[in-house]
């Protein structure tokens, strides 16, 4: 019967079988993928999670200045279910988040952003900057104190442009201040446009990478080394052996995911934070304003640029330079190999001391610039004595010797021969 | 606006130089237990829902914590006629920010931003300081606007801080006096305060009951489906090689 109707429809629209074969049964991926593989399907199941709870929470919540803050404890006591609803969507944030960085980090590792990935990598980072600002309009929502003072220096940010700054602030707050203007527009961008965005950007993402191929842990090409079928020996049907095996990497993130969900959902004021519980009040500056965990690395950065001719945009322009930086990756990685396994000591070096730096501005960046301590001497080219302003310093500092050395220790590094075939560890 | 920038980026200096003060007690509120908190609503009605509305509670809520909708109206319901309204307070704050200097804020969410450690002690720090407009002040929150609501209960307490400079470390000593009894004993106090804090944290997030009971149930099944996804993945991987 099933089968029948099969026909029935595959005879009339033959494409949706066609590219169903095309990119899932008769999509050969590497067979040995290892753990890092399994966060670009959970990438793509926490977009699903965020669009279908993102629904949810729209049938309910009120974008408006006066309404806004009230219709969020609504939705927590008074909709049926929907706290659970919200925590989903809250949770999905941060977690959407946690997924991307450790997929990007895979990349890292064994080279996926290398020729003849490169366009693979640009739409993935395509991907990751819509999804930053799809979280920074989406964090207004909630209109309390962070989120509306978040915001406000976020936009304030884009003040700090020569020339044209100020008229950039107000056209993307609509208003001198972040108002119920700014609310509405954010609205709009958080629900439809940047959803469609990223969508359309995952779609491109999948394509580019369909058309060259998965890379996998030891970075040697499988469709060198083929069988009799046609197919790469060392590729195999990606359904139904990845949608089994991504499923079982499903379940296990479900269950973090849920932990996390139903016993911590404000994870220490990380995931949703303490002073987002008080209203929105423009006229009442909170005293810590720390944007959320996944945009402190950056915000790190900022702070930690001085000003010049009082002027804050050196910090936003390294801020901005920072994230536009990943675009040029494959690039100036010149590296003859693509996974760490072949690498040099020197490449990997580099990545552990990035990843350890990454870490830290990311701690930083959440906490006051006293969080250290200050020194204890005086010292002429000592602007500031805070210990961990001048740690966000050399870390920055750091974060862009890893790019900008790049060509130079990838190329002399001491790469070892790379298989014929893949091998398992 | 870039005065306001640079605010913003001095702010987190001012925080540390107005919190490394007081270290907070830890709050030993049980959430599970319904006496304590069917206490804490007493004690809330009676002393704090004269100036601070729960604007997003509504009564009918009372009932997850045991109380009978006609225990609700006869006892807890002194600012509405329905059980189904939220429970609001009588006074504008219009009116409320001439008197105090500060209209006295929503509670409904307070035990989500102040946090419960906050609060316990913040209750019972309040002393008495002839400088400030309501005689009042507080340890956690210096020049606070709110007097000491609960001090029938309490009585009244002075305070006197001490500093010691010993080799560049700042040492602060406090030392409590009593200055008038109250109608509780210092651990029966302690013990409404608890019972205060548990009903702000329970009204804070009323589904946090049912949360973890609901997480628990998930993460077993979740649990059972990954032995199911597991040996699915066993079975059909057991031939690649």
């Amino acid at each position: 019967m099933v089968a029948r109707l099969w026909q029935w429809f595959d005879s009339r629209m033959p494409t949706v079988g066609a590219e169903w074969r095309k990119h899932a049964a008769e999509y050969y991926a590497p067979k040995n993928f290892n753990f890092w593989y399994f966060f670009g399907s959970l990438a793509l199941l926490v977009l699903v999670i965020q669009i279908v709870s993102g629904i949810f929470l729209t049938m309910n919540y009120k974008p408006d200045a006066n309404l806004a803050f009230g219709s969020v404890e609504y939705i927590m006591r008074d909709v049926p279910g929907g706290w659970i609803i919200r925590y989903i969507h809250s949770t999905g944030a941060s977690a959407f988040f946690i997924v991307v960085y450790l997929h990007m980090f895979r990349a890292l590792l064994y080279g996926s952003h290398k020729e003849p990935r490169e366009l693979v990598w640009i739409f993935g980072v395509l991907i990751y900057l819509t999804l930053m600002g799809e979280a920074f309009f989406g964090y207004l929502l909630p209109w309390g104190q962070m989120s509306y003072w978040g915001a406000q220096v976020i936009v304030n940010l884009f003040g700090t442009v020569p020339f044209i700054g100020p008229d950039l602030a107000l056209w993307i707050r609509g208003d001198y201040v972040v108002s119920d203007a700014t609310l509405n527009r954010f609205f709009a961008l958080h629900v439809i446009a940047f959803p469609l965005v990223l969508l359309g950007l995952v779609v491109a993402h999948l394509l580019a990478l369909h058309d060259v191929g998965s890379n996998n842990p030891d970075g040697v090409d499988i469709k060198k080394v083929k069988g009799p079928d046609g197919h790469a020996l060392d590729g195999i049907p990606f359904h139904p052996y990845y949608t089994v095996k991504d499923l079982v990497g499903s379940v296990v993130f479900l269950a973090l995911f849920c932990f996390v969900m139903f016993f911590v959902p404000e994870m220490g004021g990380y995931f949703l934070e303490n002073n987002n519980f008080i209203p929105a009040d423009p006229l009442k500056t909170p005293q810590h304003i720390a944007p959320v965990w996944y945009f402190t690395p950056f915000y790190s950065i900022l702070r930690a640029v001085p000003p010049l001719f009082h002027s804050q945009f050196p910090g936003v322009l390294a801020m901005g330079v920072a994230t536009l930086i990943l675009f040029f990756l494959p690039w100036l990685d010149r590296s003859p190999v693509k996974s760490i396994r072949y690498r040099g000591t020197l490449y990997k070096a580099w990545l552990a001391v990035f990843v350890i730096v990454f870490l830290v501005l990311g701690y930083l960046g959440t906490e006051p610039t006293t969080v250290w301590g200050q020194f204890g001497f005086d010292a002429f080219f000592l602007d500031t004595k805070d210990v961990a302003t001048w740690v966000a310093r050399v870390g920055t500092v750091i974060y862009f010797l890893f790019f900008f050395l790049m060509p130079w220790y990838t190329a002399r590094d001491k790469v070892l021969p790379v298989p014929e075939r893949v091998v398992y560890h | 606006m870039k005065n306001l920038f640079a605010l913003l980026l001095l702010a987190p200096l001012v925080v540390l130089a107005s919190e490394a003060g007081y270290r907070l007690d830890r709050s030993p509120h049980d959430s599970r237990d319904l006496v304590s908190l069917q206490s804490g609503a007493r004690t809330y009605m009676n002393y704090c829902l004269g100036c601070h509305g729960m604007q997003f509670m509504r009564y009918e809520g009372l009932k997850e914590i045991g109380l009978t909708e006609a225990q609700i109206r006869d006892n807890l319901m002194f600012t509405a006629d329905k059980v189904g309204e939220p429970m609001r307070i009588a006074f504008p704050p219009k009116e409320a920010k001439a008197w105090f200097g500060v209209a006295p804020p929503d509670l409904s969410v307070v035990a989500r931003s102040r946090g419960a450690d906050w609060l316990y002690t913040y209750l019972r720090t309040f002393y008495r300081d002839a400088k400030t407009p309501t005689g009042w002040n507080n340890v956690v929150f210096p020049n606070v606007g709110m007097p000491h609501a609960l001090w029938p209960l309490q009585g009244q307490r002075g305070l006197e801080i001490v500093s010691h400079k010993e080799g560049g470390h700042a040492t602060v000593q406090y030392k409590w006096s009593e200055l008038s009894k109250g109608t509780q004993t210092a651990a029966e106090y302690d013990a409404t305060v608890r019972d205060l804090v548990n009903f702000l944290v329970y009204v804070g997030e009323p589904s946090g009951v049912y949360r973890r009971p609901i997480g628990i149930v998930v993460l077993f099944v979740l649990g059972l489906l990954f032995v199911f996804a597991y040996l699915l993945k066993k079975e059909y991987w057991k031939d690649v090689k």
